[in-house]
C-alpha cells in the first residue's frame, strides 16, 4: 500500500486510499490523467481492466493496473457525480489499449472522456436510445425495438478536447475522407471467425486504414448476470469465448470463492487445471485448422479438428457436453471425473506428439506458409504492452505475460512447465508460440495425470450464496490471454457489477495498427493469427 | 490402334450419299456440337464429383455418399438445382456485361475444349496452327472474368477481377513459353503433328531436362490460369467471400462453376498433349511387344487417363498448399518462372539443334 | 439415433404418397419429383455463423461427421449462390438487418434452419436488452434443431428433416414462398422507405 501511495502522493495528496482485496486509490478526475502518467512511468504499464461502473451515487471508472516488473495489481476508481453530462479525463494517450476500452464505457454509461480521439458506440447502434448498463437504464422494448432498417453509415465521430482554459469543446473528427475507397470485410464474411466488421480504407490492395466496428454478437452479458444469482452466472462463461470455456468458468469460479473466502478442494484444483490444459491444447488446434484455413490450406483444418474431436470426448465423457461444459462450480467442480477420463488423457498425451509432427511437416516447414507469414504483421513489445495484449500473441512479441506463471493460481505454482516467449514479433511466431504451448500443455497434463489427489471435488458452500460487500477482480490465463472477471457486490444475492474482461477485444484493436500498409491477404492472416473469438469481443 | 477416322469418315460419306454438301457439312456441325456439349457438361459433372471424392480422401473423410450408388448422382442432383435456381436480377449494374460475362467463360473453355485430341482420329478440327489457337482461345476467359468483376458494381467483385486479370495476363506468358519449348523439340504447332510426334517415345522422355523443366512450369502456370488453389486469388474464399463471381446466381454461377472445372481438364488435356503423347499409348523404342500390348488400350481411354491423372495433381496442390498473396504470386511469375523459361528454351534450343534429345 | 427411429417420421411422405394415388398428371408429376430430388440432395449451405453453434457447424463438415456425405459440403460464401442458411448463433439487434438483408440476398428457393436456443428464441440471452427473441420474427423458418449447441447428431437430423421437406415441397410449398420481399416491406412500411431511399 505504502507504494501507491508514494507515487501517487507526489502528483495528487489529495487522493483516498481504501481497504480493499487490492490496494485502491480514488483519485480526483482532474488529477487523473498526471496520476496515470506517474503510474506508468512507475512501471505500472499494463492496464488490465477498464472497468465502468454505476456506483449508484456517481459514475466512474475503475483501473487495474499491472507492472510488467513485479506483476504486482493496483487499482485506481475515478468518479463524476455529474450524471447529465458525465465527462472523465482520457487515458488513451498513455495506454492505447483505452481507446476502444473508454468507448466501450461511453457505450454502456455515457460517460464522455476528455481528450479521446473518437468518441463513438462500440457496440451498439448509433442510433440506440439510452445507456444500457446505467441502474436508471430504461429496459423497455418500444424504446429499442428490433430494428431492420440498417443504420446510417458513421463516419462522423467527435472528440471532446479540453483546452488551455479548461473549457471543452467538443470537435468534429471523420473517420475516413470522401474519396476513400473502404470496403466493408464483415461483419458476414468467411474470415473475420464470426461477426466483426471491419470499414476498410483500400489503396489497390493495400489497406490504409481499419475502422473496427463490433457489436454484431453483443448480447448484454453484464448486465444480464446483474439479475441472476452467482451460481447463474457462471454457465455464461462458456458462451462466451467458447474455445476456453473452462480457463474462464475457472476464472469466475475462483473470483466467487476468493470473495466467499472459500477453497475448492485439492482434487478440485487438480482436475481444473487438467481441464484447463485440456480446453487450451482444443483451442489451439482449432486455431491451427482455421489460421491454415485462412490461408487457403483447408485441409489442416480437419487434420486440427480430428485431435479436436478426442479432447471433446474426453471432455463430453466428464462434463455431459460438447462445447459449453458448465463443468466447474463455486467451491470446486460439478460433478466428479468420469472413470475413462486418465485412461482417454493418457492415451491422447500418447497421440499428440505425432500429430504435432504431422501437422509441422504439413505446413510449417512450406515455403508458402512461412512466406505469408515472416514479417508480416509486426507487434513490437511497446505496442503489445501498450494495446495490453497479453496471451500468446503477446508472447509473441517477447513480453513474458503468462498470468500461470506471473500471478499463479490453483495448482500451477507447484508445476514444472515453460512460458512460450519467441521474439520474431510476427504472425510466424504468433504461430509457433500456440504450437509450442500445445507441447507445455502436454507436460503440464503429464505431471498432474497420475497425481490426481483422492478426496471431496466440491468444497461446502452455503445454499445461497451471497458476497460480502466490497469488489474483488482475478485473473486466469485463458487460452488467447489473461481472462479477467471483476465483481462489485453489495451483500446480496446478485452481482452489483460483473465485469468481463477478456484479450479478444483488445487483439481486434490492434489489427488496424499492424496491417497499415501491407495486403488485404495479409489482413486475413494478421487477423488469423491473433486468434480473436467475436463474441469475447461483443460480451 | 483402333482408327476412329473410320467411323467418321464412313458416317461423313453416309452424309454425302443424300445431302447436298453444304448441309452435311451443317448437320455434321450440329452434330458435333451436341456431342461436345454433352462430353463437355458429363466430363464437368465427373470433375466435381471426382473432385470432392479425392479431396475427401485427403481429408480423411468419406465425401458424397448419401445420392446414388458411392454418391455418384451427387453431381448431377447439383446441376438439376442450379438449373432451376433463381437467377436474381441486381439494380445497378451493366446488365448486358453482367449477363455476357458467364457466356464468354464458357465459350472460351468451349472452344479450347474442342481442339483437344480425343483419340486416334477423333478431333473435331485439324489445322496446323492448332496449339497456337488454343492458347489464343483460352484467354479469352479472362475477359469474361474481368467483365464479371467490373459490372457487378461490387467491391469485392472488383478486387477479383482486377487480381485475376494481373495473374493470368502474367502466367499466360509461362504457359506460352513452356508450348514453345515443346513446339521447337516437336517442329509442328498442329495437335495432330504433336501426337504423331510422340509416336515412339512421350516428348517428356524425348526432350529430357529442358521438356521435364518445361511440364513443371506448364502445371504452375496452369494451375493459377485456372484459378485453383494456391493461386485462387480471384476468388480466394476467405479474402474476397466468392470473388468475382460473388453476385452471380443460379444458372450464371452454375456456368462459372462448370468452366472452372472444364478449365482444370483442359489444362491438363493441353499437358497430356504436349508432354504425354496425347492419345498415344506408351510406347518405348525396341520394345516391341510391349508396344503392341499397350495399344490394345483404346487412345480415348489413354488421353482421359493421362488428363484425369495430371488433374489429380492439380487437385492434391489446391487441397495442400496454402494461398499466395497477390505479390508474391507476380514477383514468382516474373522473377522465377519467366527467366527459368526463356534459359530453357535457349536449353531446347541448343538440344534440338545438337540432336542431343532421344 | 437409430434408423428405424428416423423412419417413424415418415408422415410426410406417407401424407404425399396419398395425395399422389388420388391422381395427378405423370409427366408434371416425373418433373417435380425429379426437380425436388435435385433440390433435396443438393442444398448448400451459406457459411453463417455468429457464435459456438457455428463451432459445432464446422464439426459437421469434419471428418467425425462429414457433412460431405449428404453433399451439404459446398459451404458458399457468398449468399446468392446458397440454398439455405443455418443460423447457428444468437442474432442481436445490430446483426438483425444484417441477417435480413443476407436472407433476402439467397436465391429461390431458399430455406432458413435455426440452429440452437438463440436462434429459436434467445435462448440463455433472452431477457437481454440487446438479443432477438427468435429469428421467426425477422424470417421464416423451416426448421428449428434445439440445443445449446445442439449435438452434430442433432444438426443432421435437421438437415435430413429439411431434405425431406424439400422432397415434398409441391403439396405443402416451402414456408419461404409465402412472402416475398414486397410481402415484407408492405407489413413494414418504414423499413421500405428507408431502404427504398438508400437504393
Amino acid at each position: 500500500m505504502a507504494d501507491i501511495k508514494d507515487i501517487i502522493g507526489k502528483v495528487c495528496p489529495d487522493a483516498v486510499y481504501e481497504e480493499n482485496e487490492r490496494p485502491l486509490a480514488v483519485v480526483p478526475d482532474a488529477k487523473w490523467h498526471d496520476v496515470a502518467v506517474a503510474l506508468k512511468n512507475a512501471s505500472y504499464d499494463w492496464l488490465i481492466a477498464l472497468v465502468g461502473e454505476d456506483f449508484g451515487d456517481a459514475l466512474g471508472c475503475m483501473y487495474y493496473l499491472k507492472s510488467t516488473a513485479d506483476h504486482s495489481i493496483i487499482s485506481v476508481k475515478v468518479v463524476t457525480t455529474d450524471r447529465e453530462n458525465p465527462m472523465i479525463h482520457s487515458v488513451s494517450d498513455i495506454w492505447k489499449v483505452a481507446i476502444n476500452e473508454e468507448r466501450e464505457v461511453y457505450d454502456f454509461f455515457g460517460i464522455k472522456f476528455i481528450n479521446h480521439p473518437d468518441m463513438r458506440r462500440l457496440f451498439l447502434r448509433n442510433d440506440w436510445v439510452g445507456y444500457p448498463l446505467r441502474k436508471d437504464y430504461d429496459m423497455n422494448p418500444d424504446l429499442n425495438p428490433v430494428r431492420l432498417y440498417h443504420e446510417e453509415p458513421d463516419d462522423a465521430s467527435v472528440s471532446y478536447q479540453e483546452g488551455a482554459d479548461g473549457k471543452i469543446t467538443a470537435v468534429p473528427v471523420k473517420v475516413f475522407g470522401d474519396n476513400e475507397f473502404v470496403v466493408n470485410i464483415g461483419p458476414q464474411h468467411p474470415a473475420t471467425h464470426g461477426v466483426l466488421r471491419f470499414r476498410t480504407s483500400l489503396d489497390g490492395e493495400e489497406i490504409k486504414k481499419i475502422d473496427l466496428v463490433c457489436g454484431y454478437i453483443h448480447r448484454g452479458i453484464e448486465k444480464l448476470c446483474e439479475n441472476l444469482g452467482y451460481p447463474q452466472t457462471i454457465h455464461f462463461y462458456d458462451r462466451m469465448d467458447y474455445f476456453s470455456a473452462l480457463p474462464n468458468e475457472h476464472c469466475v469460479c475462483s473470483c466467487i470463492e476468493k470473495a466467499l473466502g472459500v477453497e475448492a478442494p485439492r482434487r478440485a484444483q487438480v482436475v481444473r487445471v487438467i481441464c484447463d490444459e485440456l480446453s487450451r491444447i482444443a483451442s489451439h488446434l482449432l486455431f491451427f485448422g482455421t489460421f491454415c484455413m485462412d490461408l487457403g490450406a483447408t485441409t489442416a483444418l480437419f487434420y486440427g479438428l480430428r485431435e479436436r474431436e478426442t479432447i471433446l470426448n474426453i471432455l463430453e465423457e466428464t462434463c455431459g457436453a460438447r462445447m459449453s461444459f458448465n463443468y466447474y462450480t463455486i467451491g470446486g467442480l460439478r460433478a466428479d471425473i468420469h472413470e475413462t477420463f486418465i485412461p482417454k488423457v493418457k492415451e491422447l498425451l500418447a497421440i499428440m506428439p505425432k500429430a504435432l509432427k504431422e501437422y509441422h511437416q504439413l505446413v510449417t516447414g512450406n515455403v508458402i506458409f512461412q512466406n505469408r507469414l515472416k514479417h508480416v504483421g509486426i507487434l513490437s513489445r511497446e505496442d503489445a504492452i501498450s494495446y495490453g495484449i497479453g496471451g500468446p500473441s503477446g508472447r509473441a512479441s517477447g513480453w513474458a505475460n503468462d498470468v500461470r506463471k506471473t500471478n499463479p493460481y490453483a495448482v500451477y505454482g507447484e508445476l514444472d512447465f515453460e512460458q512460450v516467449v519467441m521474439d520474431g514479433c510476427d504472425s510466424f511466431d504468433r504461430y509457433l508460440v500456440r504450437m509450442k504451448e500445445i507441447e507445455q500443455s502436454m507436460k503440464i497434463i503429464e505431471q498432474l495425470i497420475d497425481n490426481i489427489p483422492e478426496g471431496e471435488f466440491c468444497a461446502k458452500v452455503p445454499k445461497i450464496i451471497k458476497l460480502p460487500v466490497g469488489h474483488w477482480y482475478q485473473e486466469v490465463e485463458a487460452c488467447r490471454g489473461a481472462f479477467g472477471v471483476y465483481i462489485d457486490s453489495r451483500g446480496e444475492k446478485t452481482p452489483y457489477r460483473m465485469k468481463v474482461n477478456g484479450t479478444c477485444l483488445r487483439l481486434a484493436s490492434i489489427v488496424d495498427l499492424i496491417t497499415r500498409g501491407s495486403k488485404i491477404a495479409d489482413l486475413i492472416t494478421i487477423g488469423g493469427s491473433l486468434d480473436y473469438i467475436v463474441p469475447d469481443i461483443d460480451r | 490402334m483402333f482408327d476412329f477416322s473410320i467411323v467418321t469418315g464412313w458416317l461423313d460419306s453416309l452424309l454425302n450419299s443424300f445431302m447436298p454438301v453444304w448441309l452435311t457439312t451443317v448437320v455434321e456441325c450440329v452434330l458435333i456440337g451436341v456431342v461436345l456439349l454433352l462430353a463437355y457438361a458429363l466430363l464437368a459433372l465427373f470433375y466435381i464429383y471426382f473432385e470432392r471424392k479425392l479431396c475427401g480422401a485427403f481429408q480423411c473423410r468419406l465425401g458424397p455418399n448419401r445420392v446414388g450408388p458411392f454418391g455418384l448422382l451427387q453431381s448431377f442432383a447439383d446441376m438439376f438445382k442450379i438449373l432451376i435456381k433463381e437467377l436474381i436480377p441486381i439494380n445497378n449494374i451493366d446488365k448486358f456485361l453482367f449477363m455476357l460475362a458467364p457466356y464468354l467463360v464458357i465459350v472460351a473453355s468451349f472452344a479450347a475444349f474442342a481442339v483437344l485430341p480425343w483419340g486416334n482420329g477423333l478431333q473435331i478440327i485439324d489445322f496446323n496452327i492448332g496449339i497456337f489457337f488454343l492458347t489464343a482461345v483460352s484467354s479469352i476467359g479472362v475477359l469474361g472474368i474481368l467483365l464479371a468483376g467490373w459490372s457487378s458494381n461490387n467491391k469485392f467483385t472488383l478486387i477479383g477481377a482486377l487480381r485475376s486479370g494481373a495473374q493470368m495476363v502474367s502466367y499466360e506468358l509461362s504457359i506460352g513459353l513452356s508450348i514453345m519449348t515443346i513446339v521447337l523439340l516437336s517442329g509442328t504447332m498442329s495437335v495432330s503433328g504433336l501426337v504423331e510426334g510422340q509416336k515412339d517415345l512421350w516428348f517428356i522422355f524425348q526432350g529430357h531436362i529442358p521438356a521435364i523443366i518445361a511440364f513443371i512450369i506448364y502445371m504452375i502456370a496452369g494451375t493459377a490460369e485456372t484459378n485453383r488453389g494456391p493461386f485462387d486469388l480471384p476468388e480466394a474464399e476467405s479474402e474476397l467471400t466468392a470473388g468475382y463471381h460473388t453476385e452471380y446466381s443460379g444458372l450464371h454461377f452454375g456456368l462459372f462453376y462448370l468452366a472452372e472445372y472444364l478449365n482444370l481438364f483442359i489444362v491438363s488435356g493441353v499437358a497430356t498433349l504436349l508432354f504425354f503423347g496425347g492419345w498415344m499409348p506408351l510406347h518405348i523404342p525396341g520394345w516391341e511387344g510391349f508396344n503392341a500390348v499397350m495399344d490394345c488400350i483404346p487412345s480415348v481411354i489413354w488421353f482421359l487417363a493421362k488428363a484425369i491423372f495430371l488433374s489429380s495433381i492439380i487437385i492434391w496442390f489446391k487441397w495442400t498448399f496454402p494461398r499466395l498473396r497477390i505479390d508474391q504470386l507476380l514477383a514468382f511469375e516474373w522473377k522465377y518462372l519467366l527467366p527459368i523459361n526463356l534459359f530453357n528454351l535457349v536449353l531446347m534450343l541448343l538440344v534440338v539443334a545438337f540432336g542431343w534429345h532421344f | 439415433m437409430k434408423w428405424e427411429d428416423f423412419n417413424e417420421n415418415e408422415y410426410i411422405e406417407s401424407l404425399v404418397e396419398e395425395l399422389k394415388s388420388s391422381g395427378q398428371n405423370v409427366v408434371v408429376g416425373k418433373l417435380d419429383q425429379l426437380i425436388n430430388w435435385g433440390r433435396s440432395n443438393s442444398l448448400w449451405p451459406l457459411t453463417f455463423a455468429t457464435s459456438c453453434c457455428g463451432i459445432e457447424f464446422i464439426s459437421l463438415g469434419a471428418a467425425r461427421y462429414d457433412m460431405a456425405r449428404f453433399g451439404f459440403e459446398v459451404a458458399r460464401s457468398s449468399p446468392r449462390q446458397a440454398d439455405f442458411m443455418m443460423v447457428a448463433g444468437t442474432i442481436v439487434h445490430r446483426m438483425a438487418p444484417v441477417f435480413r438483408r443476407l436472407y433476402e440476398q439467397l436465391a429461390e428457393p431458399k430455406y432458413v434452419i435455426a440452429v440452437g436456443g438463440c436462434a429459436i428464441s434467445g435462448g440463455p440471452f433472452r431477457n437481454s436488452y440487446h438479443v432477438v427473441k427468435g429469428i421467426d420474427e425477422i424470417v421464416p423458418v423451416d426448421v428449428f434443431i434445439p440445443g445449446c449447441p445442439p449435438r452434430p447428431e442433432a444438426m443432421f437430423y435437421g438437415l435430413m428433416q429439411l431434405q425431406r421437406k424439400v422432397k415434398v415441397e409441391r403439396f405443402f410449398g416451402g414456408v419461404n414462398r409465402k412472402r416475398t420481399r414486397e410481402d415484407f416491406f408492405r407489413e413494414n412500411p418504414e423499413i421500405a422507405e428507408r431502404e427504398h431511399a438508400q437504393e
